[in-house]
């Protein structure tokens, strides 16, 4: 009985054995066969990006059926405005440049001929952590003479790496580090993670020894922080990052403390003060200057975030909004084609010599653009393509229809009613002036003779001068306005909501319309009377017939860090212009 | 548990009886987690808090100011390579939460190119050395370190993986790989070896120490590059003399019989125990910036801020002509030197120690 029982725990222990290394098996074919079936899924998402002329190369990802695809600025700014972008079905496309993050080293671009195109799923790039597997698919040293894509496997090693600018403007915020073998080519290719999902754009390696080749870590801009510049890729731009308007230092112990602070800055009028100590920054504890940086970089100019800091011992949130890391001009030299030099291109790769042996597989058949394609660019300074913005612009106006009563309306107004602090008003725009009269607030009076526009009634932000403007907006659309551009999408005062944003300018006054993403409807505006002051910040909250016209008939008026008040609109009277008011 | 195994091989399992389940289970359970298909991110979790970011001499071409090491006890004993980052009177030791420490060279032991430095802390996560693996080709392997200083935040150091390609000995030649380490090492298949990763640490995927990550090594024929690792056996005794204090470098030198294993070796100033300023001009004096407890120098009354001046009866300008006179040296010779006090001469003697290989 003993013996019999050894033997088949020797048995036993034996199969268990050979089991164990059959589980192993197991597992290693599953794994096999999960990762052909990512590159399976992933590969015919994968764009093989050269110039028009079959020069220069880099790698891309279509990110919709329509044909976005996303690239680095370096990859693209080497390619002109059109490209010829090869899909792993072997066709060659045109495409058509969209928009362009310089800082960043982003590019949008557009796939012409298809709307059914295959593209890649965005992941959620602060779900990565290090030691997840990653696929980078491109076309490094351009191997990929039939545009079928370089597959290469690796690690995550680290997250939230913060890369300083290579001499350049160019500065990797927040990316993703791989040991993934990321080589010249693969710029612009896309970060995919174990579940096939797009987690980065592939950028730029360490080239600090052995020539342009993969030393084992390799940069990807996050897709979380893309994610937040689409808007204004969509919109044609030639997008800014931001900046707070002050400078920090490292304090004792692990803190951040504000160096130095622009009195011109939002952040200074929001309160915040030379040596504030920053608590969190747009909901991350901040514990470095570094770490501050990272964040700081994944953000648009012009967003409102949320920032939290610390003044002798007591806490307090504002929520401040970015100005622009750069002056126009900075950014608008290297953005035309013609200039290839301009950013330093980390790992790209230079143009190519006549005698490069590979310059006769790449190089492309010559066509003629279709004509209908080359409308598709249109040039304008501050626009990477001005045809993009316009398509933006006309998406956007449709948030209007509802007031499509006004249009063409009598030019004189009368609105009255009162305000929730049991104050009551009667604001009147008239041709020539506009006025406020209330039972407890100060009046206001603005002329339109030319004369500027002033914090009428005051304290106020120039409300009269803004509810102008939504007069013109509502009565002559973009038409009433000098310019108008799309300023892509952000979320409304640091919260949830994301709205699209149209900028307006007529003389002096700058306002942002505010469109809620998700159903188009108009949230609010902010109107400002020149640069560095704050606006009259006005938020619709809630919507009636008026006399047979839709208008906000309740709306909230803050100006800097004061609410001036809630507007109950009880009637809108209009008029002809030449009947006199009451 | 049971039902997990069940779901993965029914079919094997059920045959058998309710005893031979039991065993199954058992075995079954040994078996470390294969984990291909899975992230590495519960190792890296677990081992990263023991991984240091070092900050210290250098920022000229080639000679980075910053490297890797790695928490061997509690009390804030780190380990790492032996290298001019150390050359400093201090060192910054950043550990994986960005806690900021400053660092003292402890002990060095240049024939296995490490160094000891300890931070003033306690109750830090360590490796202990006594768990330390060895490991055969094949072996997945995960190397963490500093590398070209990405991680200059509060954040852990990266981390690459790879696989074990061999276990072979180093044969550091000159002109070809030149390298102070002469022994068993661990060839890497991965890109272990870069700017900064000396000191970093190789572990299995599982988190088990394996080894140091060594110095970038050139072979300046072919201009290869090569990712070795040493193995923690090797290094482990000496940590732990340096560690109890101990060590002296005659030990590891000679068999029972006192009698040398090795080639004599060159010798450089820490043979002596004398730690000169850092040599970052071309012409730097050899002014001595730490004399380390317990050495020969300290023993011949040498102290920090003497410039040497003589070697023997050769007269010493700089750092680099104290190395070449040092590395002279045969071992029992006796050794003169002429150091400036102040507006003194002083002159100490004393005998070169026994010592190893080339």
């Amino acid at each position: 009985m003993k013996t019999c029982f050894a033997l088949s725990c020797l048995m036993l222990g034996t199969f268990g054995f050979s089991a164990s290394l059959l589980l192993a098996e197991i597992d290693v074919r599953q794994a096999q066969s999960n990762r052909t079936e990512v590159v399976r899924q992933a590969a015919p998402a994968v764009v093989a990006i050269f110039s028009a002329d079959g020069n220069g190369g880099g790698s891309g990802v279509l990110i919709s059926p329509d044909g976005y695809a996303l690239s680095n600025f370096h990859v693209t700014s080497a390619c002109g405005n059109f490209m010829k972008c090869g899909l792993n079905d072997g066709v060659l496309y045109d495409a058509v440049i969209v928009g362009i993050d310089p800082t960043g080293d982003v590019a949008l671009i557009k796939l012409l001929g298809r709307n059914d195109f295959p593209f890649a799923p965005l992941g959620d790039s602060d779900q990565v952590a290090a030691g997840d597997w990653t696929y980078a698919m491109g076309n490094p040293f351009l191997l990929a003479t039939d545009f079928q894509p370089t597959v290469t496997f690796g690690m995550v090693s680290g997250v939230h790496r913060y890369q300083y600018p290579a001499g350049t403007f160019l500065e990797y915020t927040d990316c993703i580090q791989v040991d993934t073998s990321i080589n010249p080519g693969n710029s612009g290719g896309p970060l995919f993670n174990s579940a096939g999902e797009l987690i980065g754009i592939n950028g730029r390696i360490a080239v600090e020894k052995r020539g342009r080749v993969n030393v084992g870590a390799g940069y990807a801009i996050s897709i979380n922080q893309i994610k937040h510049f689409m808007g204004q890729l969509r919109g044609g731009l030639v997008v800014d990052h931001a900046t707070l308007g002050a400078t920090v230092r490292s304090g004792t112990d692990r803190t951040v403390l504000i160096d130095s602070i622009l009195e011109s800055s939002n952040a200074y009028r929001r309160g915040l003060r030379e040596d504030d100590e920053i608590i969190s920054f747009a909901g991350r504890p901040i514990g470095s200057v570094n770490q501050f940086k990272n964040i700081l970089g994944i953000y648009p100019q012009g967003w409102s975030v949320p920032l939290v800091y610390r003044r002798e011992g007591k806490k307090e949130q504002i929520i401040v909004q970015l100005p622009a890391l750069h002056r126009k001009s900075e950014l608008l030299q290297p953005a035309g084609p013609k200039a290839p030099p301009q950013p330093k291109r980390p790992d790209g790769r230079g143009p190519k010599s006549p005698d490069d042996p590979h310059s006769a597989e790449a190089s492309l058949p010559k066509d003629e653009l279709l004509a209908e394609y080359k409308k598709l660019f249109v040039k304008k300074t501050g626009y990477a393509n001005y045809y993009f913005n316009e398509q933006e612009q006309q998406r956007v106006l449709a948030g209007l229809k509802p007031f499509a009563g006004w249009q063409n309306a009598p030019a004189k107004w009368v609105l009255s009613g009162k305000t929730t602090d049991q104050d009551t008003f009667q604001i009147k725009l008239l041709p020539q002036a506009l006025s406020a009269q209330f039972t407890k607030r100060a009046p206001g009076l603005q002329n339109l003779d030319g004369t500027d526009f002033l914090d009428e009634p005051p304290g106020s932000g120039g409300l009269l001068a803004a509810l102008q403007q939504f007069k013109m907006l509502l009565t002559g659309g973009a038409a009433a306005f000098t310019e108008m551009s799309y300023l892509g999408n952000q979320p409304l005062d640091g919260q949830e909501v994301s709205v699209d944003v149209l900028v307006t300018r007529k003389s002096t006054v700058e306002c942002r319309w505010y469109f809620r993403s998700s159903d188009g409807v108009l949230a609010g505006f902010d109107s400002s009377l020149g640069t560095d002051v704050d606006a009259a910040q006005i938020r619709f909250l809630d919507f009636q017939d008026v006399q047979g016209r839709y208008f906000p008939s309740r709306f909230a008026v803050q100006y800097g860090n004061t609410d001036y008040g809630t507007f109950e609109v009880t009637t809108v009277d209009i008029s002809a212009a030449n009947e006199t008011a009451n | 548990m049971l039902a997990s195994i069940k779901s993965l091989s029914s079919a094997v399992v059920i045959p058998f009886l309710k005893r031979g389940l039991l065993l199954l289970t058992t075995v079954l359970l040994a078996i470390p987690n294969v984990g291909w298909s899975q992230s590495n991110s519960q190792t890296i979790t677990s081992v990263s808090p023991k991984v240091v970011k070092i900050f210290g001499a250098g920022g000229a071409k080639n000679l980075y100011a910053y490297g890797s090491g790695f928490l061997v006890s509690p009390q804030g004993h780190i380990l790492t390579v032996w290298s001019h980052l150390l050359d400093s009177d201090t060192v910054s030791v950043v550990l994986n939460d960005g806690r900021r420490f400053e660092g003292k060279v402890v002990g060095v032991e240049p024939p296995l190119d490490l160094a000891i430095l300890k931070i003033e802390a306690d109750g830090l996560p360590c490796f202990d050395l006594s768990q330390a693996t060895s490991v055969g080709p094949g072996t997945r392997v995960l190397g963490f370190s500093n590398a070209f200083k990405v991680a200059t935040g509060d954040e852990p150091v990266s981390v690459i993986h790879g696989v074990i390609a061999a276990r072979t000995t180093l044969t550091a030649r000159r002109g070809a790989f030149e390298s102070p380490y002469n022994g068993t090492v661990y060839i890497v298949d991965a890109v272990t070896n870069n700017a900064g990763a000396a000191g970093g640490v190789l572990t299995t995927r599982e988190g088990k120490l394996v080894g140091m990550i060594g110095k970038e090594l050139r072979n300046t024929q072919t201009n290869t590059w090569l990712n070795y690792v040493m193995p923690i056996s090797e290094l482990s005794d000496t940590v732990e003399q340096i560690i109890s204090g101990r060590f002296t470098t005659k030990k590891t030198d000679e068999d029972e019989d006192g009698v040398s294993k090795k080639k004599p070796r060159r010798y450089e100033a820490a043979d002596f125990g004398l730690i000169t300023i850092p040599d970052v001009v071309a012409r730097t004096p050899a002014y001595i910036d730490r004399v380390l407890p317990g050495s020969l120098a300290e023993i011949a009354g040498l102290q920090p801020n003497d410039l040497i001046l003589f070697v023997g009866n050769d007269l010493v300008q700089s750092c680099q002509m104290l190395r070449e006179e040092l590395g002279r040296l045969q071992s029992g010779d006796p050794l003169k030197i002429v150091v400036r006090r102040d507006d003194q001469l002083v002159t100490v003697g004393m005998t070169v120690p026994k010592k190893s290989v080339e």
